[in-house]
C-alpha cells in the first residue's frame, strides 16, 4: 500500500523532525524534572518528601482530589446519558456550557468563586454571618477544583456514547430490564474504560490545578496549601531542590496517568483487531 | 418519566431516567458554571462605564493584553505546524518509539502546569540546560515574551494533535489513492486533497490551543519575569489586583478575559459544528 | 395474541411520519410491512413495540394485544421480542448471556431459576442451531449467526408478539434466503404472531401471510400476496410490487396511437397511460389488426427461468423489459438488433382522479 508522503526520504526526514522536537521541549523537561529533584542525592530528595508541611500538602490535595471525583463522576454520567440517549430543546447549548471551564482562565474561575463566596459576595455574606467561611479553606478549594474538572469525564463519555448509540439499551429495555438494570448491565460494561480514563484525566487535573486554587486558597502553610501551591512557595524561597521533589510526585501522577492512557488505547485496539 | 416532558417535546422516552440525568446536569450546570458568573457582574454592577473603561484601558493592563494576545498567537501558529507534523508522522508512519511518542504528546495536559512553569524556567534560564547554549546564542528566553510564548506552546500542543489526528486517522487509503492515479506528486496531493479535509480540525484545534494560551497562569509566571508593561500577562494582572485587595478592578479586568474566551468558544463551536454538518450531511 | 391498531399516528416536528392508520392483525398470522425508506413502516414497528410513542393529539390513538390495551405500557411490560435491524447484540456478553438476559432481568419472583433458565437458552440455541458457540461473542460470529442469535434472545422471554426490523437486510442474498425460510418454519411450529418489516417486495411476498404496503406514512392496500400482486389497487402498489413498462399515447375511438404505434383499448378518448408488467408481453414477428407495437431488441440477459429482453423503440420514452419462456427464445430465435412486434397480453391503467383501475386483456 503507498500513501502520499511514503517516499522514504520525506518519511525519515518528517520522522526526524517531529521526534527532535518532541525530544527537545516535551522529553526535555520531564526530564529536568527529576535530574533537578535528586539533583543532592536520593537522601535529600527523601528529607523533602517527607517534610511535615509537604505531607500535609500532599494530604490536602489526595483529599480534594477524592472528594471531586464522585462529584465529577455523578455529574458526567448524568450529562452524558442525557445528551446522548434523548434529543430536547437546549441539548447543543447544554454540551457547548460545559466546555467553560476548559474556556475560562483558571485565575477567572478563582476570582468568581471568590466573588460569590468571599466575605463580600452574596452568598458568602450572606455564610459569614452564620460563621462559615469556604473561601480561604479547603471547602474552596475543593469547590475551584470541582469546577475546573467537571467536563473530563463527560467529554470521555460523550462521543463514545454517541457512536455506540442507544440500540443495546433499546433491546435490554425490550426484553423488560429495569432503568438501573439497563445501565449497569449494558450500558456501563460499554462505557467502563472511557468512564476509568476520564477519572484518572480529573484526577490529574484535581491534583495538579494551580491558578484557581491559588486564588482562593490563602496559600497557608500546613493549612490550605495543596502540592502544587506549596512547590510555588518553596520555589519563590530559593529552595528549588524542595520545589522540584513535590513537581517529581506530580510529574510522577502524570506519567501514571499516561500510561493508564496508553495502557487502555492499547486494550482498545487489541479488542478492535479481535473483533 | 413524566407526561409533561412527553407532550412537550412530543417523541418518546423509552430509555428511562431523562428527569433524573436532566435535573443532575441542570442543577449542576447552574450552580457551578453559571451562579459564580453572576458574582462577576454582581460586583462590577457598582461601577460606571467611564469607571469601568478606565481600569480595562489602563496602561499597564493594556500592555498585558497585548503581551498575552500576542504570545498567544504566536504559541497558536507554532503548535498548527507543529501539532500537523506530529499528527502527520503519528497516524501515517511506523517507526520504533511510536506509542511512546504518541503518550508523550498528552503530558502537558497531564502535568500541572505549576510543575511545567518551574521545569520551563530553570530550563530556560541562563544556566540552564537549554538557556546557557540560547543565550550564547544571543536568544535569551527566561523573562522574555519568548518564554511567554514557549511556556504557552508547551501547555496547549495536545488540542491540535488530538483534533487532527482523529480526522487524518479516518481518512481512507482510496483518497490517496485517487490522487495519486490522477497524478498528483505528494506536494499538489497534499496540498489540494488532504489539507481541505484537516482544515476545520486544524482550525479548531488551534483556536483551542489559543484560547487556552490566553488564560493560562501557572505555566508562564515562573518563566516571565512579571516586568509590568513587557512581560506582564493579563491572567497575572488580575491576581496582582486581587491581592492588593482591588476585587473591583480584578473583576472589570476578569470580564474581559471571560467575554473574550466565551466568545471564541462560542465562535469554534459554531465553526466546528458548521464543518461536521458539511461532512456529515446535517446530523451533528 | 392478535394486534389492533386504531386511529395510531405519528409526527416528527413538523413531518408526518405516519398518517392516522387502523389495522388489525389476527393471532398466529405473519404480516410483513413493506414500503420504500421513509414510508413510515418502521415507525409503525416501533410504535407497536412501545419503543416509540404515537400522538396524542388530535384523537388518542389505541393499541390492542388481544384484549390487553397496551396504548400506555411501557415497552419493558408489553411482552414483546423485538429483533434489531443491526441485531443490537450486547457486544460484552456471550451468545449465552445476550440469550438469557431478558430471563435474568425478570423480577425475582418470576424468574425461572438457574438450570431452568440454562436450560431454556439451550433449548433456543439448539433450535437456532447454534449450541456450540453459547461461549462465543458477538464479534467472533457471522452476520446470519449474529441475527439468529438476536432471535433467540427476543424469544427467550416468551412474548406475545414477535417483531422484527429489516430482519434480513444486512444480509448478503444466499444466506437472506435460507434465514427466510427457516423464519417461516420458525413461525410455523410455534405460531406467535409476528410483523416485520421490509423493503424488498420479494421478501414480503414470499415471507408473509398479509403484506401491508405503505408509503409516505399512509396504508396503500393490505392483503394477502396473492391478492396484492394479482390486483394492486393503485398505481404506488402496482409499480412497487415489480418491474413496470409504461405506454403513453392518446386513445380517439377505441385505439390508442403512440408515434408508428397503435393498440386497440377499450378506453374513452384522451391522453393515457398504459401500464404492463415484463410477463404480460409477448413477442412475435407480425403485428395483429389489434395491436402494431414495432420494438428493436437491445440487450437479452438469458439468466434464470426466463429470458429477460431490454426493448427499444422510437415511440417508447423508456426502454421495455419483456420476459420470455426459454422456449420461445429459442422458438423466435431472438439476437440484438432484431425487430420484432410486441403483443400486450394484459394491461393496467390507474387513473389518478378516481383511484380505479381499468384492466384490460387482450387475447394473444
Amino acid at each position: 500500500m503507498q500513501r502520499i508522503g511514503d517516499a522514504p526520504l520525506v518519511r525519515r526526514l518528517l520522522i526526524v523532525i517531529a521526534v527532535g522536537l518532541s525530544g527537545l521541549f516535551l522529553l526535555l523537561p520531564l526530564v529536568a524534572i527529576f535530574a533537578q529533584a535528586f539533583s543532592q542525592g536520593v537522601g535529600v530528595f527523601w528529607s523533602n518528601v517527607s517534610d511535615f508541611y509537604t505531607l500535609h500538602a500532599i494530604g490536602l490535595t489526595l483529599g480534594i482530589a477524592l472528594l471531586t471525583i464522585p462529584v465529577c463522576l455523578v455529574f458526567g454520567v448524568a450529562l452524558a446519558w442525557l445528551v446522548t440517549r434523548f434529543s430536547f430543546p437546549g441539548r447543543r447549548l447544554l454540551q457547548t456550557l460545559i466546555d467553560i471551564p476548559f474556556a475560562v482562565s483558571p485565575v477567572v474561575a478563582g476570582l468568581i468563586y471568590l466573588l460569590l463566596y468571599g466575605r463580600n459576595g452574596w452568598i458568602g455574606g450572606w455564610l459569614d454571618s452564620y460563621d462559615m467561611q469556604l473561601m480561604f479553606s479547603w471547602p474552596g478549594i475543593l469547590m475551584v477544583t470541582i469546577f475546573v474538572t467537571c467536563p473530563f469525564v463527560a467529554r470521555e463519555l460523550i462521543p463514545l456514547m454517541q457512536a455506540q448509540g442507544s440500540r443495546e439499551e433499546e433491546a435490554a429495555v425490550t426484553l423488560g430490564a429495569s432503568g438501573w438494570t439497563t445501565f449497569r448491565r449494558v450500558t456501563l460494561p460499554n462505557i467502563r474504560w472511557a468512564l476509568l480514563y476520564g477519572i484518572i484525566l480529573t484526577n490529574a487535573r484535581a491534583v495538579g490545578e494551580f491558578g484557581a486554587v491559588s486564588v482562593v486558597s490563602g496559600a497557608i502553610r500546613g493549612q490550605t496549601n495543596t502540592l502544587p501551591l506549596h512547590l510555588e512557595q518553596l520555589y519563590q524561597d530559593y529552595n528549588a531542590v524542595g520545589a522540584f521533589a513535590c513537581a517529581a510526585l506530580l510529574a510522577l501522577i502524570a506519567l501514571l496517568t499516561l500510561a493508564a492512557k496508553a495502557g487502555l488505547e492499547w486494550r482498545a485496539s487489541r479488542r478492535e483487531a479481535f473483533a | 418519566m413524566s407526561h409533561l416532558a412527553l407532550r412537550r417535546f412530543g417523541s418518546a422516552r423509552v430509555l428511562p431516567g431523562f428527569g433524573l440525568s436532566m435535573g443532575i446536569s441542570v442543577l449542576f450546570i447552574s450552580l457551578v458554571l453559571l451562579l459564580p458568573i453572576t458574582g462577576l457582574f454582581g460586583q462590577l454592577a457598582g461601577l460606571s462605564f467611564a469607571e469601568y473603561w478606565s481600569i480595562i484601558t489602563e496602561g499597564r493592563v493594556v500592555a498585558s493584553y497585548m503581551v498575552t494576545i500576542g504570545a498567544a498567537a504566536v504559541a497558536a501558529l507554532i503548535n498548527a505546524a507543529f501539532g500537523l507534523l506530529l499528527a502527520w508522522v503519528l497516524v501515517r508512519y511506523t517507526f520504533p518509539g511510536k506509542r511512546l511518542l504518541d503518550a508523550l504528546m498528552d503530558l502537558p495536559f497531564a502535568l500541572p502546569t505549576a510543575v511545567a512553569g518551574i521545569t520551563l524556567a530553570t530550563l530556560y534560564s541562563s544556566n540552564g540546560w537549554m538557556g546557557s547554549w540560547l543565550e550564547a546564542l544571543g536568544l535569551p528566553v527566561a523573562q522574555t515574551w519568548v518564554g511567554i510564548a514557549l511556556a504557552m506552546a508547551f501547555t496547549s500542543i495536545p488540542f491540535v494533535v488530538r483534533t487532527v489526528q482523529p480526522v487524518l486517522e479516518d481518512m481512507p487509503v482510496e483518497v490517496d489513492e485517487a490522487a495519486m492515479s490522477l497524478g498528483a506528486t505528494d506536494g499538489v496531493a497534499f496540498r489540494r486533497v488532504i489539507m481541505p479535509h484537516l482544515w476545520p480540525a486544524l482550525v479548531t484545534g488551534t483556536g483551542l490551543a489559543f484560547v487556552r494560551s490566553l488564560g493560562e497562569f501557572g505555566a508562564i509566571i515562573f518563566i516571565a519575569g512579571n516586568m509590568p508593561y513587557e512581560t506582564e500577562i493579563t491572567a497575572l494582572m488580575i491576581f496582582i489586583k486581587l491581592q492588593e485587595y482591588d476585587y473591583v478592578g480584578a473583576s472589570a479586568i476578569a470580564s474581559v478575559v471571560l467575554f473574550v474566551s466565551l466568545a471564541l468558544l462560542l465562535a469554534i463551536n459554531v465553526w466546528q459544528g458548521r464543518f461536521v454538518r458539511r461532512l456529515h450531511g446535517g446530523k451533528a | 395474541m392478535s394486534i389492533r391498531l386504531h386511529n395510531i399516528a405519528k409526527h416528527f416536528g413538523a413531518t408526518q411520519a405516519l398518517e392516522p392508520i387502523d389495522l388489525d392483525i389476527q393471532e398466529g398470522e405473519l404480516v410483513g410491512l413493506l414500503g420504500p425508506s421513509g414510508s413510515g413502516k418502521t415507525t409503525l414497528l416501533r410504535i407497536i413495540a412501545g419503543l416509540e410513542n404515537a400522538d396524542h393529539t388530535p384523537t388518542p390513538g389505541k393499541i390492542l394485544f388481544g384484549e390487553r390495551d397496551v396504548t400506555h405500557v411501557h415497552v419493558r411490560d408489553r411482552r414483546i421480542g423485538f429483533v434489531f435491524q443491526h441485531y443490537a447484540l450486547f457486544r460484552h456478553m456471550s451468545v449465552y448471556d445476550n440469550v438469557a438476559f431478558g430471563l435474568t432481568v425478570m423480577p425475582r419472583a418470576q424468574r425461572p431459576s438457574a438450570q431452568d433458565i440454562r436450560a431454556r437458552v439451550y433449548r433456543l440455541l439448539e433450535m437456532v442451531k447454534l449450541e456450540g458457540f453459547a461461549n462465543r461473542y458477538p464479534a467472533q460470529l457471522s452476520g446470519g449467526q449474529q441475527q439468529r442469535v438476536s432471535l433467540a434472545r427476543a424469544l427467550a422471554v416468551e412474548p406475545d408478539v414477535l417483531l422484527l426490523d429489516e430482519p434480513f437486510g444486512a444480509l448478503d442474498a444466499k444466506v437472506r434466503q435460507e434465514l427466510r425460510r427457516w423464519l417461516r418454519h420458525l413461525h410455523e411450529e410455534f405460531n406467535f404472531t409476528s410483523v416485520f418489516v421490509t423493503h424488498d417486495q420479494e421478501e414480503a411476498l414470499e415471507l408473509s401471510d398479509r403484506v401491508v404496503v405503505m408509503s409516505n406514512g399512509r396504508i396503500e392496500q393490505i392483503d394477502t400476496p396473492e391478492t396484492l400482486y394479482r390486483s394492486p389497487k393503485n398505481r404506488f402498489v402496482f409499480e412497487f410490487l415489480g418491474d413496470v413498462n409504461y405506454l403513453e399515447g392518446n386513445v380517439h375511438n377505441g385505439t390508442l396511437t403512440c408515434g408508428d404505434a397503435h393498440l386497440t383499448v377499450d378506453l374513452p378518448d384522451g391522453d393515457e397511460e398504459l401500464l404492463l408488467r415484463p410477463h404480460e408481453i409477448r413477442l412475435a414477428e407480425q403485428p395483429t389488426p389489434e395491436s402494431h407495437l414495432p420494438v428493436t431488441i437491445t440487450a437479452i440477459s438469458p439468466v434464470g427461468a426466463e429470458v429477460r429482453v431490454e426493448l427499444e423503440a422510437d415511440w417508447l420514452a423508456k426502454p421495455w423489459l419483456a420476459t420470455v419462456r426459454h422456449a420461445d427464445f429459442n422458438r423466435l430465435a431472438l439476437r440484438r438488433g432484431q425487430r420484432l412486434y410486441a403483443h400486450p397480453r394484459h394491461w393496467r391503467q390507474f387513473s389518478e382522479a378516481t383511484e380505479n383501475t381499468i384492466a384490460g386483456t387482450h387475447v394473444a
